[in-house]
């Protein structure tokens, strides 16, 4: 069976090292998340995620959910698990302190983060969607409403979830259906079928609190008619306990390829009670908030999983031992190598290398620029904050969900036979993964969001806080000769981003057609070239310490930035050549054709 | 046929007074006369009240202030005998015959022989006006109709008696047309003649049926504003701009002279709710409100609008009518569109246009002056008879037979047709006869909308076009959204460069008939550039750009640039580099690129230096041009009319001006064929500039202005550096400098520039909401 050891060192690499703990600690809130405390909360966080959760991974892939009655029971061992979870405060520790949270940084909270998706993604799942819930809350709802709901799901004692799917609309919530009438007491009776709504029944908690899309009966067509609702599941009483149970019901819940320990539910809204959050239809405003929050979140779980399957495609490749060396024996005193000297192995290890250690750069990157943009003192810090989170929200959820697949993938091909059965464990890590490409608006739609919104807002304001720092510090280090393995490749990819930017701004003002198709590929080559920027940052720190108490860490760093620059980076000419090529061959291809 | 030398106006109300500024604005002396106030001190007072007043208002009434000095003011108590030696009296009083008959009365004993006499009255039937008058005076009477505010408004309506000397009526046709530059319309003696007879009726359909048929007045105006091609003040907001308080007055004149059956006594309603604001003081812009006020209560200007049933105001709110965004895709697409937006569409439309048709030819002899009465009396984008061209004039018929309106006689004489048509390149209308006649353009008269229908193009892209108009003149017209410089004008502009020499044409004229004729360079796709860290593409198209205007200028050939509207930024660039301008009187130019954090760098700065410099009548030495040029263009200076436009050299001495759009392309065709003749280029420039000394002087200045408040932070860095370019750089008087050393300081600093966040700021704010960024 494969193991997990959280990557602590790394984390504390980009945590303090590649950016700055003092760009934290400056912030009005989070004086106390100084290096060692982190340190401190990192450690506790490895325990419960190597010892507690780990071990329910592959139990909750086999015994999966179970319905029956509308009742939903969780895997052996979720609950217990659940509950020391909460105790430990981990459900509230990026939550204010005014909820009962431990109000710490999400530069903080997005380590943690990858490590229980690294450790059990569908018990994150549950997790994920309460903090989803207390966000949307906490940004728009009445102070009512957030005093009866906020401090109870910081501590995660209630959970969320977000309601919008139905049997019709899937990507377009336009269509959506589920009405909502005003009831007697002034609030709103909501009533319609959800479908594919995780963690919509489960017994971790006492109580559930739906976020619901609906629409009130005189809204304007489309999504411009969309309202949010909370909806709980136990009403709660003048004491605010858990009381009546509102008419809402989970009819089912679906069999599905991955994350089987995370209830996927088909939820009935019977005239269920329900209090607008926000403004009359404007609940698509309130949702992308918390959508935004969570495409980060599905992101993680790309790179969780490839943390995992690197960690036991390392594993294996050193202790299966199988062939000779192609230039010759390395290990006389055994039957055959270790599979770990073939060429064929190091590129899908380092590569796997290069995704997790760049990816858990640019994750560190962006939780920093969502703490600026919550919390800095100036506006013109927090919006150049929220422009860069805008821009590369997209990226990180469809970059890393396709690789975190890519990468579980290789795992098994390291593994070979013994990686496609399930006695290892492995072939899960794949299956799990593969959801993070499709839920939380497809990785299409991802790409689209890119192109189509994040591309041309504010004349390409949103660009901007990306092109400008890389391109200062390309000119910063184009002269430092150490450097030239990393800015000459990264400088040359960057240039390609530059004129595919052009070409696609200036192509889809004419035919959006052909911004959709090159939309998938910009994507990509955006992202190589912010992990490019982040590998030659990071190759930067690690030939000053190479020399140091860690120098193979920092040798490690170096050279695996080396790996990325000529064997990873290069792929962006081809996303380029594609790109330039334009949509006519798809455009053109007759319907009936196909 | 006697020209007109010299006019006087009486009356010096809104009208009278706005009429006498723009003759003043022609160039012709005027005499203003109005009554004398009992016990009076100053028994001019009403008359130089007047002028005084118009010194202030704005819009301003005068194309320059020094034009006031053209109106002699007075009173006609003392003052009649000043009308010995004017060619045209003007008679502007209030709207009372037997005051007007007693004027004229005192006029016919002043004023010189066959001197022509008019009036402004918008009621008055000409028949009574000179009933009972001499026959002499009734053969040298007419009506000359202007609209408020004479300046801006392009419509005269002419209307002669049965009397008038024809050759008479052909001078004020020529006078409206060439020195006052209106769209003369001539009508025929019929109440509120053409534009008002439509207007009102229009108006008041638009504000009843908003009533009943429970429209907001947001939803009102985006309804009859946009999708319907008139200015976006739709109805209400016209009516607060007009004054509520004359709505009244215009009804009972209406009433009182109207034929017994006319639609607009079936349209016309008393309304409570009306006489109400106006009794109250609610009567528009100039009263306490009217049907929008801003109100400033809160310390922030918040805009409101009145509530149709209560009265109350609340904030204005966009409106939100699906019939307004399907009339995005069309007239018919508003019309029967099923929502209340689209029901009241229809009502206002169809009456408003089977009126149009039902009146022609009883108030005008053709569709075709309805149209252009319309269009330049009321600025609707299409006349009525284009409207029901766009709904289809059979639609239209059985849509109104359908809903129990009656078809009026032309729409059935024009059947499956419609009333206008293009044949063999030339534009017809349907005439009143059941034929198709051509429109026919006064002599001198050159539009390129016409040129486009009769011929191809030479060459053109997306941005810019070239059009042979005749005679060995290529013209080249811009057509990019709101003709900002692009890529693509560049490249129609080096096209040009070389198309006229090589396809033996003699000279180029750049024009268009926008309604401006360029706002800048594309900044959008410069902020994106500079977004993306663009800088060599930047760069690029700086160099490209100096390169271009640079060629246009030494071109053996002659370029005349004829602007109207606003030549801003990189559009006024391109007219320095001109070898001549033919300026429509309302061109408004500016080097304003200090607004968005930018200075003048496809040579304007080299340009503009290079004329000061050159100017005899400022002081010489290299100082004072210096210092002109940093004034004008670090302030943004935009000159409100082309006169103006001389006093800050972008417009030269020997520049012309044309008064009426229409003659411009003309002018200006002319001009380069003249100049054609023995053409050579210009000697490229030299400067001799002062250097350091004289960027530390504005540089004192800046920073007393930044110290005062009157400068922002980033003020300060674009006025830095523009004095840096302005100075020549690292350079002394001693030095002799070419006109590349300036461009390529303009081409250093605007990168400079645009690097900075604080000028991306203000580029993102002016193309987001139109307004300048104080940062």
């Amino acid at each position: 069976m494969a193991s997990y050891t959280a990557p602590l060192r790394d984390m504390r690499f980009v945590y303090n090292e590649l950016f700055s703990a003092e760009e934290i600690t400056s912030l009005p809130g989070c004086e106390e998340a100084t290096p060692d405390l982190v340190d401190a909360v990192l450690e506790e966080a490895a325990k419960l995620c190597q010892n507690e959760l780990f071990p329910l991974n592959r139990i909750g892939d086999e015994e999966g959910c179970t319905w029956v009655d509308g009742d939903v029971t969780t895997p052996t061992g979720f609950k217990e698990a659940y509950e020391k979870y909460t105790q430990g405060g981990w459900n509230g520790l990026a939550c204010a302190p005014e909820h009962g949270g431990q109000g710490m940084p999400g530069a903080l909270n997005v380590l943690v983060e990858e490590m229980m998706c690294s450790s059990n993604i569908s018990f994150g799942m549950y997790a994920g969607l309460t903090r989803g819930a207390y966000r949307a809350l906490n940004a728009f709802a009445s102070d009512e409403l957030k005093e009866r709901y906020l401090p109870r799901l910081a501590s995660g004692e209630w959970s969320g979830t977000m309601c919008l799917t139905e049997p019709q609309c899937g990507t377009d919530l336009g269509l959506i259906r589920t009405r909502a009438e005003h009831d007697d007491d002034g609030n709103y009776a909501l009533r319609g079928t959800k479908i594919f709504i995780s963690a919509g029944e489960h017994d971790l908690t006492s109580n559930i609190i739906h976020l619901v899309l609906g629409r009130l009966p005189d809204a304007p067509a489309g999504i411009k008619g969309i309202s949010l609702f909370v909806v709980p599941k136990f009403l709660p009483d003048a004491s605010g306990e858990p009381g009546q149970r509102n008419s809402v019901s989970c009819a089912s819940i679906e069999n599905k390829m991955g994350i089987k320990a995370s209830a996927t539910c088909v939820m009935n809204f019977d005239g269920a009670k329900g209090w607008l959050v926000g403004e009359p239809h404007k609940g698509m405003q309130a949702m992308f908030t918390m959508m935004n929050d969570a495409r980060l979140g599905v992101g993680m779980q790309g790179l969780g999983l490839a943390e995992s399957a690197q960690q036991a495609a390392v594993e294996y490749a050193r202790e299966r031992l199988q062939g000779r060396s192609i230039s010759g024996t390395k290990h006389e005193d055994k039957p055959a190598d270790p599979i770990i000297v073939h060429p064929d192995i190091r590129r899908m290890l380092l590569t796997m290398r290069t995704f997790t250690e760049g990816a858990r750069a640019m994750a560190a990157w962006i939780a920093r620029q969502i703490d600026l943009r919550d919390r800095a003192g100036d506006d013109e810090t927090r919006q150049a904050a929220d422009d860069l989170v805008q821009l590369l929200t997209p990226i990180v959820k469809a970059y890393f969900s396709d690789c975190g697949f890519d990468m579980t993938n290789l795992c098994i091909q390291v593994y070979g036979g013994h990686g496609y059965i399930r006695e290892n464990g492995v072939e899960q890590y794949a299956r799990d993964a593969r959801i993070a490409q499709i839920y939380e608006g497809a990785n299409g739609i991802q790409a689209l969001d890119l192109v189509g919104r994040k591309l041309p807002a504010h004349m390409g304001r949103y660009l901007r806080r990306f092109f400008h720092p890389v391109q200062a510090w390309i000119d910063d280090n184009t002269a430092s000769p150490d450097m030239q393995p990393f800015v000459l490749p990264l400088a040359k990819a960057f240039g390609r981003l530059q004129l595919a930017t052009g070409h696609i701004a200036q192509a889809g003002l004419k035919n959006p057609d052909e911004a959709g198709a090159a939309a998938a590929e910009y994507l990509k080559l955006f992202a190589l070239v912010a992990f490019g920027y982040l590998w030659a940052r990071m190759a930067r720190i690690g030939l000053d310490k190479q020399s140091g108490d860690e120098a193979e860490f920092y040798s490690a760093k170096v050279a695996t930035a080396r790996f990325f620059m000529e064997r990873i980076l290069p792929q962006s000419s081809a996303l380029f050549a594609s790109i330039m090529a334009g949509g006519e061959t798809m455009m053109e291809f007759p319907e009936e054709s196909f | 046929m006697t020209a007109i030398n010299k006019v006087a106006v009486i009356g010096a109300g809104v009208m009278g007074a706005g009429i006498a500024a723009q003759v003043s604005n022609a160039g012709l002396p005027v005499v203003l006369l109005d009554i004398v106030p009992e016990g009076a001190s100053n028994r001019n007072m009403v008359a130089e009240g007047a002028v005084q007043k118009m010194l202030k208002t704005n819009p301003a009434p005068f194309m320059h202030k020094r034009n006031a000095k053209r109106i002699t003011a007075g009173n006609i108590e003392d003052h009649l005998t000043w009308l010995a030696d004017c060619d045209l009296v003007i008679e502007a009083v209030v709207e009372d015959l037997a005051v007007k008959q007693d004027l004229y009365r005192r006029i016919d004993q002043h004023r010189k022989n066959n001197a022509i006499v008019t009036s402004n009255t918008s009621t008055i039937p000409l028949a009574r006006l000179v009933d009972g008058l001499a026959d002499t005076f009734a053969q040298d009477f007419a009506i000359t109709h202007f609209f408020n505010p004479p300046r801006y408004m392009r419509l005269l309506e002419i209307v002669a008696g049965q009397k008038t000397r024809q050759d008479a009526v052909q001078v004020l046709r020529e006078f409206g047309d060439r020195t006052l530059g209106k769209s003369v319309v001539e009508c025929n003696d019929t109440p509120g003649f053409i534009a008002n007879r439509i207007g009102i009726l229009w108006m008041e359909s638009a504000v009843r049926f908003a009533f009943e048929d429970e429209l907001t007045v947001e939803e009102a105006d985006a309804i009859i504003g946009r999708p319907m091609g008139i200015p976006k003040t739709g109805v209400f907001g016209l009516m607060d701009l007009v004054g509520i308080d004359l709505q009244p007055h215009i009804s009972s004149s209406m009433l009182s002279t109207l034929p017994d059956k006319d639609m607009y006594r079936d349209i016309h309603r008393e309304s409570d709710f009306i006489d109400r604001m106006i009794r109250e003081g609610y009567t528009g812009r100039k009263g306490k409100g009217g049907f929008y006020r801003l109100n400033t209560d809160s310390g922030k200007r918040v805009k409101e609008s009145v509530d149709l049933k209560t009265g109350e105001y609340s904030p204005s709110s966009k409106a939100t009518l699906d019939s307004i965004n399907a009339g995005r895709k069309g007239l018919r697409a508003l019309v029967e569109h099923p929502d209340k937006g689209g029901q009241y569409a229809w009502r206002v439309l169809s009456h408003t246009l089977s009126y149009a048709a039902s009146l022609v030819p009883d108030i005008a002899d053709d569709v075709h002056a309805v149209d252009e009465a319309m269009k330049n009396g009321y600025a609707w984008k299409w006349g009525p008879f284009e409207l029901i061209d766009k709904l289809g004039p059979a639609w239209f018929a059985s849509q109104l037979s359908e809903h129990g309106m009656a078809v009026p006689s032309l729409l059935e004489a024009v059947g499956e047709e419609s009333f206008y048509r293009t044949l063999e390149g030339q534009l017809q209308y349907f005439g009143t006869d059941g034929t198709y006649h051509n429109v026919a353009r006064p002599e001198g008269v050159l539009l390129l909308s016409d040129i486009k229908r009769s011929s191809d193009r030479v060459s053109g892209n997306g941005s810019a076009s070239l059009w042979d108009i005749g005679d060995g003149v290529l013209c080249l017209e811009f057509h990019t959204k709101m003709n900002s410089i692009d890529a693509g004008i560049m490249a129609m502009l080096d096209k040009a460069i070389k198309t006229v020499p090589s396809a033996g044409y003699k000279a180029l004229v750049i024009h268009n008939e926008a309604s401006n004729f360029s706002v800048g360079a594309n900044i959008g796709l410069a902020l994106f550039a500079a977004n993306i860290a663009g800088w060599p593409e930047i760069s690029k198209s700086v160099k490209q750009g100096q390169d271009t205007y640079k060629a246009l200028k030494y071109a053996p050939f002659p370029v005349v640039g004829a602007p109207s509207g606003m030549a801003l930024a990189g559009g006024m660039e391109v007219l320095l580099h001109c070898d001549a301008l033919q300026a429509h009187a309302e061109t408004y130019m500016g080097l304003v690129e200090v607004g968005v954090g930018l200075v003048p760098a496809w040579g304007g700065c080299k340009e503009m230096l290079a004329r000061w410099q050159g100017n005899t009548r400022a002081p010489q030495g290299p100082m004072p041009a210096v210092t002109k040029v940093f004034e004008t263009v670090g302030t943004a200076m935009v000159a409100r009319s082309a006169e103006e436009a001389r006093d800050m050299l972008y417009l030269r001495q020997d520049d012309g001006i044309t008064m009426n759009r229409d003659r411009l392309l003309g002018d200006a065709k002319a001009r380069a064929l003249q100049m054609a003749k023995g053409y050579a280029a210009p000697e490229p420039l030299e400067y001799r500039l002062p250097g350091p000394t004289a960027e530390t002087a504005m540089t004192m200045v800046l920073n007393d202005y930044y110290r005062s408040g009157k400068a922002t932070a980033h003020d300060l860095v674009v006025g830095k550096s523009l004095a840096r370019v302005l100075s020549g750089g690292k350079t002394d008087i001693t030095e002799l400098l070419t006109e590349d050393h300036i461009l390529s300081l303009e081409r250093r600093t605007i990168l400079e520039l645009l690097k900075t966040p604080a000028t991306l700021a203000r580029i993102e704010h002016m193309l987001e909401t139109g307004k300048p960024l104080r940062n």
